[in-house]
């Protein structure tokens, strides 16, 4: 403990301050040649004298300490100390290049049984260590990435060490990105918590809770239980946890908010292209979660092109991934439509059986193709990572990305159907089929190209969800249910059903899973969806009138 | 009943009833002999049939497609698992009073709803309460509001995952994904014996019997007619002054029940009842088999059991790869081009038979000629209306 303690002031004011002395000293030299001594407490003390020295070749010899790089040889009388570099082998002699300690400079190859090893044994690494991770913590400090300065406060802030308060006060003033200060100022009030007086402490502790930083929760609340502290400590400490709370209470709330949104967004992106084919036909396409898997495949195959072709572009993949998927599903659904869904109309219910027998040899075909595991499909780097929306939560970008596709989507959606001659055909032979046709509308070029639209959007969905989940060949059958869900809800009659139905189950189910947890949050929304059918039979926009009993 | 059919029946009875399980006890070296794992595997489809006939009241009558009958027969089996479970008693590899799993998984005494599976009679009443009592709580739920066509499917299928869910939760002490298996006795007989074997197997051929009478009698009556009503037009029906909400539950009860009977028979002679028994896929494929066999027949949901169950465990062990594709395959094939199924099929070569035999003499009586002409019709429903609506 005293060494460790002693050890931890060694490097902080090594941290702090500029060098003591000159690097070659000869309180170093001698470290230095103390080091090849046979003697354990010598040599931790050497690496000591060396730490402190602060000087980065130094550093570099201790690093190499540790990795058991370091030799002694005698030189004419004397021990010398030497730094091994590449190996190799002449003859059956084993020969390797060695430099000076400090300098560096180049010695020449000697034979590997001219040197003896300074073996660094455990204790001697853990001498070693908190210099070089000192030095790295300083270098992360002075690193030109924001996200690298933010983790080194952090770690000084976890270490409250006393000694560290001068390097982070200095960080703090030089100190740009606001981010980055809120936390050096955390571990700034973090160290005066731990180790201040009174006054201080109660200057920290409102600082933390201003700052709400969770990582500080432990030490306020030791704080607040002490009794040895004063009342206006506690006090301070308790108003500090209760801001901190609140502030945590907000931030779960924000988090919920956005994980159904990110749910909902995901059944909208599978349930619009069922619900347009649903309102079109009257057709419920059990096979839209097996284009999703399609679309999701496709995306791993455009990934393994890329990846093998251009690798130097590899981040643009997903680009051409999206259109690709597109593209695969439509084609798919075009043949299953044209194919077999066409001559089933006005037989939901075989159609249902029918898409169903699709659905399980593209399944099956997938399986057979690409093995019945999961694949692995990388996110480019602009997908990953995520965006700090507010201090204690950071939201994925791929869950961003998703909620923004499927906005996208929505809105082509609408532009497609309400601004363009095709919408107006679309919408033509939904409302009224043979009178449509009787005006020149091509009903069967109509519902093939819907279908591959809706097609399409479920490719859409599944090379998105490349991104969040795995893929695998029963990919589709994970969601599906419950996109089926979103559009009985929703009704055919608009599509802001399927949107508000969307929603509604999303939101939900993410509401209510932390307290059900996820399966009985499942087997809730069956019953609420099922109650909510007793009031509108038909979904949220049900058709009204004639058409409704055709 | 028509005379033939009345024959055919006693003569389907007998051979099922009687003449397969004395084959099965005939000794080894006899040609006619049956061996105990056909006889087990016969006994198992027999159990599927029983659920497909209830499925064909539903679907092939009354026009309501349930996916989710997997349910319904799984708490007939998980009723039947319970007991068969407790009577294991101290002679589990725990030596505990309490099923094994529960032992596992820590459980110290016996849950409440357990307690009263100790007794057989309870027993045989929940495994016609629990399914039909459920089963006239959520057909009650929705049929009241009118969920038909595909929204009754989805629904009924988001059932059969939401079941799936929860009995594969070990909360719920019923096994977890391992299920109730293990059984060691059924009402003190061994399990083991092949005579208990046998002796189940009778049951369910009995039972397959009596529920192919109830179901014939319910078709044949009043009820039946207006059944066939509702899948044809349901709205017509409700102007006439019938409910068909009522029928609709009545039929989804019997039919439940009926897969809850099938269930109770199948758990003792398979020895095992897990969740996938109860899941999504198991449930669809209910369907197929009666669609395969010809939907409004009766005849054809049981000889669709039978028969797309044999191809099944015949390919799940030579080529388990095709299984699936041809299932799909089964599903896409009967719906296009044998939608009345395999009894239809036979039904209309039958009849362009008789036409032929007709022409070639013209005594036919004009009752046969009725018959003939009616004959490929069955079970083929009206295109269901779909409703039009404008995108607003």
């Amino acid at each position: 403990m005293t060494r460790s303690l002693l050890l931890l002031s060694l490097l902080v004011t090594w941290l702090a301050g500029v060098p003591a002395s000159h690097a070659q000293s000869p309180e170093a030299l001698k470290a230095l040649a103390d080091l090849a001594a046979d003697n354990a407490e010598k040599r931790e003390a050497a690496v000591n004298v060396l730490g402190g020295t602060r000087d980065p070749k130094w550093l570099e010899l201790l690093a190499a300490l540790r990795d058991g790089n370091v030799y002694a040889r005698t030189q004419g009388k004397a021990l010398e100390v030497v730094v091994g570099g590449t190996k190799s082998t002449k003859g059956d002699a084993e020969l390797i290049d060695i430099a000076s300690a400090y300098t560096r400079t180049a010695l020449g190859t000697v034979p590997v049984a001219s040197l003896t090893e300074i073996a660094a044994d455990r204790r001697l690494r853990i001498a070693i260590k908190p210099f070089l991770d000192a030095d790295e913590t300083r270098a992360q400090l002075a690193s030109a990435d924001p996200e690298r300065r933010r983790g080194a406060a952090l770690k000084l802030g976890h270490q409250a060490d006393a000694s560290a308060a001068v390097v982070v006060e200095a960080a703090i003033a030089k100190e740009s990105v606001d981010r980055v200060r809120e936390t050096l100022q955390q571990a700034q009030a973090l160290i005066r918590l731990a180790h201040g007086q009174a006054a201080d402490r109660i200057l920290a502790a409102q600082s933390l809770g201003n700052l709400h930083s969770f990582d500080a929760m432990p030490a306020l609340q030791g704080l607040a239980a002490d009794p040895g502290a004063s009342r206006a400590e506690r006090d301070a400490a308790t108003h500090a946890i209760r801001q901190i709370e609140r502030w945590s209470l907000l931030v779960r709330t924000v988090e919920t908010l956005f994980q159904g949104a990110s749910l909902a967004s995901i059944l909208l992106l599978m349930a619009l292209g069922l619900a347009i084919v649903f309102g079109l036909m009257g057709v419920i396409n059990m096979a839209h979660g097996e284009l999703m898997a399609l679309g999701a495949y496709s995306t791993f195959v455009v990934q393994n092109v890329f990846r093998a072709r251009w690798p130097e572009a590899f981040d643009a993949y997903f680009v051409v991934a999206l259109p690709v998927s597109f593209v695969v599903a439509a084609v798919v659904g075009v043949i299953l439509e044209r194919g077999v869904i066409r001559r089933l109309y006005g037989r939901p219910l075989e159609t249902l059986l029918l898409t169903w027998g699709a659905s399980l040899i593209i399944q099956q075909g997938l399986r057979l193709w690409f093995g019945a595991a999961n694949v692995d499909v990388s996110s480019p780097s602009w997908l990953s990572g995520g965006f700090a929306l507010m201090n204690g939560l950071t939201l994925p970008v791929n869950r961003l990305f998703i909620i923004a596709l499927a906005a996208a989507s929505v809105g082509g959606m609408y532009g497609l159907l309400f601004r363009t001659g095709a919408g107006l055909r679309i919408r033509a032979v939904t409302q009224n089929r043979a009178m449509s046709a009787c005006l020149g509308v091509r009903a069967g070029w109509v519902d093939a190209t819907t279908f591959a639209l809706g097609a399409g959007l479920a490719g859409l969905a599944g090379c998105a969800l490349t991104q969040i989940g795995n893929v695998g060949p029963s990919l589709g059958q994970n969601y599906i249910v419950d996109s089926f869900m979103v559009v009985v809800t929703g009704g055919v009659g608009k599509l802001a059903g399927t949107i508000l139905a969307a929603a509604g189950i999303g939101g939900l189910n993410k509401g209510i899973e932390p307290a059900l947890g996820a399966v009985f949050a499942k087997v809730a929304i069956l019953v609420m969806v099922i109650l909510f059918l007793q009031r509108r039979p038909a979904g949220l926009f049900a058709t009204r009138g004639r058409s409704a009993e055709a | 009943m028509p005379r033939r059919e009345a024959v055919a029946l006693g003569v389907a009875a007998l051979l099922l009833v009687v003449a397969l399980p004395i084959c099965n006890a005939l000794p080894t070296s006899s040609p006619l002999h049956l061996s105990d794992f056909r006889l087990n595997l016969f006994g198992k489809f027999l159990a599927y049939a029983i659920l497909a006939l209830g499925l064909d009241l539903l679907w092939g009558y009354a026009g309501v497609l349930s996916l989710g009958h997997g349910v319904f027969f799984g708490l007939g089996a998980y009723a039947m698992g319970m007991h068969l479970m407790l009577e294991i008693g101290a002679k589990s590899v725990y030596q505990s009073a309490l099923p094994d799993f529960m032992v596992w998984n820590q459980v110290k005494e016996l849950p409440l709803f357990w307690r009263p599976f100790y007794s057989g009679a309870f027993t045989l009443a929940a495994i016609v309460l629990v399914p039909g009592l459920f089963a006239l709580a959520f057909g009650f739920l929705a049929f009241r509001s009118r969920i038909r066509g595909v929204y009754f499917s989805i629904i009924t299928q988001a059932l059969a995952l939401s079941a799936w869910l929860v009995f594969n939760r070990n909360e719920m002490r019923l096994g977890g994904t391992n299920g109730l298996a293990d059984f060691k006795t059924i009402f003190g007989f061994s399990l083991n014996q092949a005579s208990t074997q046998r002796g189940l197997y009778a049951v369910t051929a009995l039972v397959l019997v009596v529920a192919y009478l109830v179901c014939r009698w319910i078709t044949n009556s009043r009820a039946g007619k207006v059944l066939v009503a509702i899948r044809d037009s349901e709205t017509r029906v409700l102007f006439s002054g019938y409910s068909p909400a009522r029928y609709k539950l009545f039929v989804f009860v019997v039919s439940a029940v009926l897969a809850g009977v099938a269930g109770a028979l199948y758990a003792p002679q398979v020895g095992i009842i897990t969740p996938a028994k109860l899941g999504v896929l198991p449930s669809i494929e209910m369907v197929v088999w009666v669609a395969a066999g010809g939907r409004g027949t009766l005849v054809g949901a049981a000889l669709g059991a039978f028969g797309v169950n044999w191809m099944q465990s015949w390919l799940t062990t030579s080529y388990p790869d095709l299984w699936l594709l041809f299932l799909g395959g089964l599903f896409m094939g009967v719906v296009l081009f044998f939608p009345d199924g395999l009894v239809g099929a036979l039904a209309r070569t039958a009849t362009r038979m008789m036409r032929l035999t007709r022409s070639a003499s013209s005594t036919a009586t004009p009752t046969e000629s009725a018959r003939s002409r009616e004959a490929p019709r069955t079970g083929h429903p009206r295109p269901e209306p779909v409703s039009r609506t404008p995108l607003q």
